[in-house]
């Protein structure tokens, strides 16, 4: 990378781009660059940056909307959204930790490009669910705006929604417009112990097909567990944590009847807000997979075929796994190998259904192996539509989610 | 009446129509395929009743792969497709063309398979909405948006204007409820997007085909969320001497930390149609009424509708009344629902769809008021006021051809009020013919080039549902712009 480029304002960043364009220079799309190591390593010899886009230019907390310029950390917005008992109920995951970055300094802009989710994702949705409107500048330099600032819009196609999960490949995000919601008064957790993966899954989709609103269901194994900082780390067994968050009055009769319907898995433990805060915080991080050697998959999979796709991979390989959103997100830490285990692991899910990303691996790695879910033929043809629609010359982010595109 | 242009349809083939329909009864069998006038007839026009459009044929598929043989021989043979569920478009989405085959999906309305422990329900997409609901209801599951012609309204026509409903303050709309869909492009290719599981990788293809209004293909299954329902709800209705004190009430509720499941809106002509239709025990003395909505354990809802209550009163409201029992519930919710039924009773009407920001809730009202006034008409306002979904409906004689007119321009001018105070034209009801020349009210050319550029990759030939969304000189010049890489030979050109 020789230079890395940091327009101001939307007007400068479409003027880079368009100069890019008329030279047909290839450009690396980056926020604050913490996710920088997912995806194929890109060949660009300039980067560009929105972190120098900056800004919130709209906040009405009657109306639940927010519009932040796409280079605003989202540390800061979600400290902007608490001041008024707001926050981005999607709960987005910080990965930049299990990524060697910091925390706290992914941009808004990043967040929605990726379409990143957390644990709430069960019960509010991802990224895209919140996604109100986008502005941006396409490969061919030009600016444009999709959806607005309001709840509802079916006016044209939904093109913000589009953009969501396109990791820079198809336009440059300058501005994004979102919805929030009111933070909870209150969150309880109940931590159910020693429970196999089998006995998790089944105990997770009891408790999320009742009426109470779970907001939180993960399985941690006991060699997980121990790597919590939190006090839970002292069970030194498998925990299997709900989440619910309400008004106090209306937790206090939840949390009862949960127990109650839930008796046959043991007597939970009880952690009470500050500690829920701490657990789920820790998660969000992803702190349980260090930014050490391992190589780390996503894998979004049914809670049904979530026990038995992880049976079958680890039949090839050591692994640990947390399971998140119920049982139907699995993280899996994989040994470092020349293919980090892609071969076997696609084929698992090729088997139980479900989508695997390659989250962390070395660049060698990532350059050899596909990183994304490899796509069927008919879907194949419409991504290149698309990027050829968005990016003629292939200019952003080239090669990041597919060798050829 | 009507004013806004059809796209001029191909005489061409209109000339080749007895072909045509032979080659489908072939096809597909004569019995799938309606040609004559009367049944034709049927198929003319959708809610959007001022534009009627007889098709060359409607053909009823019973599955995907005679959905795939249809779009393969249309493709082949160059001739336009019309997609259609129920028909109850409100834009015009579900309008016929002159030189189209419709092809209905009504039929396929099976439910394939439920997973209650994931969630989630498989669907033929010609299934009603609340059949959705009714399927998993014995469990306590329901399928969340529901739009108010959801007994009759398909999934299908759902999908394709991504619809709404009074309840998705707090569930979403339908891009927010669907997985993963069967969709058959205009070349016959079935391609499955997403699936059971959540968020599939890559672009979000999904996100872009709810919505795009049955211009990049035929949805024939879909996996939708099931969720699990509240223990209980129950509504409360609050009245206010104005329609402003209405507007802070809403933002109230919202900034104190509470969203309700629904907070329905209805100005004074709204409120009296519906209470002489449902007998709802609405107010009749008030200038706007909302109705909200709260779910949970009984003791839950009556926190929260105390908790509303408290905070209606500041705004010392002329009533606050607090359902008492499920039958005043579902009274109360008959009067919202059948709105539209009860309005059309007494008039014809027009119903419009922009949004607002909630803040400026007062001034649009006021401007609808005045704008209607100076057309000579009557307008009701009934709507989602949670996410500021505005309805108004302009009444009018359908038979009176200038005042129909009237009707038209007085619409126009209040979605071009919706963009001007920062909101937009179509909150569920989708673009259609309907608001197909208002799009560069809110969109700049370059907006709309990103958009159309879209719809080629998946309909290279413009075949799909013509005529609408974009401004027919718009997508001329997107023709013109995609004539430079040489457009796959059709039948239709080497005939």
């Amino acid at each position: 990378m020789d230079e890395i480029l940091r327009p101001a304002t939307e007007w400068e960043l479409k003027s880079t781009m368009a100069v890019l364009g008329e030279r047909q220079i290839p450009v690396e799309v980056i926020g604050a660059g913490s996710k920088r190591g997912v995806g194929r390593p890109v060949a660009a010899p300039v980067a560009v940056t929105t972190s120098g886009l900056r800004g919130i230019p709209l906040y009405e907390p009657t109306e639940l909307v927010m519009t932040a310029r796409a280079g605003t950390p989202v540390s800061q917005i979600e400290v902007e959204l608490a001041s008024r008992g707001q926050m981005l109920a999607f709960e987005p995951i910080d990965p930049g930790p299990a990524l060697g970055a910091q925390a706290g300094v992914q941009t808004i802009g990043a967040v929605f490009a990726t379409n990143l989710s957390g644990s709430r994702r069960i019960a509010a949705g991802a990224g895209r669910d919140y996604l109100l409107g986008v502005r941006g500048v396409t490969g061919r330099g030009e600016v444009f705006k999709s959806g607005g600032r309001v709840m509802k819009n079916v006016t044209g196609y939904d093109v913000a929604r589009g953009l969501s999960g396109s990791w820079g490949t198809l336009a440059v995000l300058s501005e994004v417009t979102f919805k929030v919601l009111p933070l909870p008064d209150d969150v309880v957790t109940l931590a159910f112990m020693g429970l196999t993966d089998d006995l998790a899954i089944e105990l997770m989709s009891t408790a999320l097909g009742l009426p109470f609103e779970v907001s939180g269901a993960v399985h941690l194994p006991a060699s997980l567990v121990r790597r919590l900082k939190h006090e839970l780390r002292t069970e030194k067994q498998a925990v299997t944590a709900i989440r619910i968050e309400n008004f106090t009055r209306s937790i206090v009769y939840r949390k009862a009847r949960l127990k109650e319907a839930l008796t046959a898995y043991g007597a939970p433990l009880e952690l009470d807000l500050e500690s829920s805060l701490r657990l789920w915080g820790e998660l969000r991080r992803l702190s349980v997979f260090p930014n050490d050697s391992h190589y780390l998959w996503r894998i979004s999979t049914t809670a049904k075929a979530a026990p038995r796709l992880v049976g079958a991979i680890k039949r090839h390989m050591p692994v640990e796994t947390f399971y998140d959103w119920g049982g139907a997100l699995i993280w899996l830490e994989t040994p470092a190998s020349a293919d980090a285990g892609a071969a076997d692991i696609r084929r698992a899910v090729a088997i139980h259904g479900g989508h695997a990303t390659l989250i962390r691996a070395d660049p060698e790695v990532r350059h050899a192996v596909e990183v994304f879910q490899p796509l069927s033929p008919a879907i194949e043809r419409l991504t290149r539509g698309l990027k050829a629609a968005f990016d003629p010359l292939g200019l952003l982010n080239p090669g990041r989610m597919y060798a050829t595109m | 009446m009507p004013s806004i242009e059809l796209q001029p349809p191909d005489r061409s083939v209109i000339a080749r129509r007895g072909a045509i329909v032979r080659d489908l009864m072939a096809l597909i069998g004569p019995e799938a395929v309606i040609a004559d006038e009367d049944g034709r007839r049927t198929f003319e026009t959708d809610a959007l009743t001022a534009y009627k459009c007889l098709p060359l044929a409607v053909v009823l598929a019973s599955s995907t792969e005679e959905v795939a043989k249809l779009l393969r021989y249309a493709k082949a043979n160059g001739v336009k497709v019309v997609a259609r569920g129920a028909g109850t478009s409100l834009s015009g989405g579900a309008l016929p063309a002159e030189d189209s085959i419709v092809v209905g999906i009504s039929k396929m309305s099976r439910v394939l398979e439920i997973d209650y422990e994931g969630r989630w329900a498989r669907v033929e997409a010609g299934i009603t909405n609340l059949a959705i609901s009714a399927a998993v209801a014995a469990r306590g599951f329901f399928y969340a948006p529901d739009p108010s012609s959801q007994l009759a309204c398909t999934l299908a026509g759902n999908l394709a204007m991504n619809s709404g409903g009074a309840h998705c303050l707090k569930y979403g709309v339908t891009t927010n409820n669907v997985l993963g869909v069967k969709i058959v492009l205009m070349d016959g290719e079935i391609v499955d997007v997403g699936g059971p599981h959540f968020d599939s990788e890559g672009y979000d293809l999904l996100g872009l085909i709810v919505g795009s209004e049955g211009q990049f293909g035929i949805i024939t299954e879909a996996t939708v969320k099931i969720l699990r329902a509240a223990e209980g709800a129950r509504p409360m209705l609050i009245g206010f001497e104005s329609s402003a004190k209405a507007g802070i009430c809403v933002a109230r509720i919202i900034a104190s930390g509470i969203i309700p499941v629904a907070i329905e809106f209805m100005d004074r002509p709204a409120i009296a149609v519906c209470e002489a239709f449902a007998k709802a025990g609405y107010p009749l003395d008030v200038e706007a009424l909302l109705i909200v909505e709260v779910e949970g354990s009984e003791e839950e809802i009556s926190d929260r509708l105390d908790y509303i209550a408290q905070i209606a009163q500041e705004l010392n409201p002329k009533v606050v009344e607090m359902s008492a029992s499920a039958e005043q519930s579902a009274r109360i919710w008959k009067g919202r629902k059948a709105a539209f039924g009860a309005i059309g009773r007494l008039s014809d009407y027009y119903c419009m769809d922009g949004v607002i920001p909630l803040a400026h809730l007062p001034y649009v009202l006021d401007q609808i008021s005045e704008i209607c006034a100076k057309h000579g008409l009557q307008v009701a306002n009934i709507f989602h006021a949670g996410d500021g979904n505005l309805h108004p409906l302009i009444m009018y004689d359908a038979n009176d051809a200038r005042e129909a007119a009237r009707a038209e321009n007085a619409g126009a001018e209040i979605l071009k009020l919706c963009v001007a105070v920062g909101g937009c034209l179509s909150g569920e009801h989708g673009i259609g013919i309907e608001k197909r020349d208002l799009m560069r009210v809110q969109f700049s050319d370059a907006d709309l080039a990103v958009q159309m550029r879209i719809k080629s990759v998946f309909d290279p030939d413009w075949l799909l549902n013509p005529g609408k969304v974009f401004p027919l000189d718009a997508q001329e010049s997107e023709a013109s712009g995609r004539e430079a890489p040489p457009r796959p030979a059709s039948g239709a050109e080497a005939a």
